[in-house]
């Protein structure tokens, strides 16, 4: 009887672990332009198309930059030159589409087509630039935030 | 034992005390002229229909709901709804929605009642799946699971992974471009077409392949 317990469990506990390890992959870059990198646990990667983004990410443009990604429940999201985009929260459930999606655009230009997560529950996609906080109601919008020009 | 720190405080020189008096004075002088060139736009839906934002600045809240709704904050705490236009959008977003993903395209594959055979018709989507991936940069498929409303939910949850791994093994087996494979079950959670609880309907037996 324990035997057979752990005979069921065991392939639960280990395909818990492997869909741990996937849902740390929050979406994939692919559009890519100029000089644009990805900050990772202090380090720089190149913004590559085919690049994994992941939550904790922050992705950054220069002047002549430019990246788009597609995010695993198909949020659309694209940053124009001299940008700063963090990638706070990515959590999503492909099963009941639920999960939070919590970015921030510190400089330059954002374009987004939301995805299920916003679909799903209204309140599960925040953007925030350093003056406001973005509530989306869902599909597409765009921002620009910086410092006024004298 | 909280002496030490008034006695800081009261330890300041005069011109620090009036300092901290003189901040929010000089915060209004500065409202006058812009510090932000903040903009915030809502687009019209590719799908013609149009979602809502709602801008949000210091309690300050404006809600974009029409095509082409903008919303400037000059100042932290100040939201001015304006409009936007295509053109405007153009100069002022140009390489940035030139950066955006191509939109995923999804194809449907039917399945017979409380199985994961396919119906036959749906053997003939799978060259124009692979073209559509040839088409894309970096590719990646999800392949979603659906069912009817027939069974219990946990059941249906079962049902709908396992059409969707069949589905991933079938590709497989067809030497799919290498590309990244996703597979999920969504039950009887998003039906093609809404029916009540335990109607058997062919059409929600299906498995969503989305290329994106």
């Amino acid at each position: 009887m324990r035997s057979a317990l752990i005979a069921l469990t065991l392939p639960m506990v280990l395909a818990f672990g492997v869909a741990v390890a996937a849902a740390q992959d929050a979406g994939q870059i692919k559009t890519s332009k100029g000089s644009a990198q990805i900050e990772r646990s202090g380090q720089k990667l190149p913004a590559n198309v085919g690049q994994v983004v992941q939550q904790g990410d922050i992705v950054t443009t220069g002047a002549d930059g430019s990246v788009g990604i597609t995010f695993r429940d198909s949020s659309l999201v694209s940053i124009g030159p001299d940008s700063v985009l963090a990638i706070d929260r990515f959590v999503f459930d492909s099963t009941t589409h639920q999960g939070a999606f919590d970015a921030s655009l510190k400089q330059g230009t954002l374009a987004v087509v939301s995805g299920k997560l916003a679909k799903q529950s209204p309140e599960a996609m925040k953007v925030k630039t350093p003056a406001a906080i973005l509530g989306v109601r869902g599909t597409e919008f765009l921002v620009r935030t910086g410092p006024a020009k004298d | 034992m909280f002496a030490p720190a008034r006695q800081k405080t009261d330890s300041l020189p005069v011109w620090a005390r009036n300092l901290v008096w003189l901040a929010p004075l000089a915060l209004t002088a500065l409202v006058g002229c812009a510090t932000r060139n903040d903009l915030y736009v809502l687009l019209p839906g590719k799908d013609g229909k149009t979602g809502a934002l709602t801008v949000e600045s210091e309690g300050k809240k404006q809600t974009l709901d029409t095509p082409y709704a903008a919303a400037r904050v000059k100042n932290v705490g100040s939201v001015d709804g304006v409009k936007s236009s295509e053109a405007e959008v153009k100069q002022d977003f140009g390489p940035a929605l030139e950066a955006q993903p191509k939109r995923p395209v999804s194809f449907f594959l039917y399945f017979l009642a409380d199985t994961d055979e396919f119906a036959p018709e749906s053997k003939a989507l799978v060259n124009q799946i692979f073209a559509e991936i040839a088409r894309r940069p970096a590719p990646e498929i999800a392949i979603i699971g659906h069912t009817d409303r027939v069974g219990a939910q946990a059941y249906n949850d079962t049902l709908s992974l396992r059409r969707a791994e069949r589905c991933r093994d079938e590709l497989l087996k067809l030497r799919i471009p290498k590309v990244r494979i996703s597979v999920a079950g969504r039950g009887e959670r998003e039906p093609e077409v809404p029916t009540a609880d335990e109607v058997a309907e062919p059409r929600n037996r299906r498995v969503e392949i989305s290329v994106r």
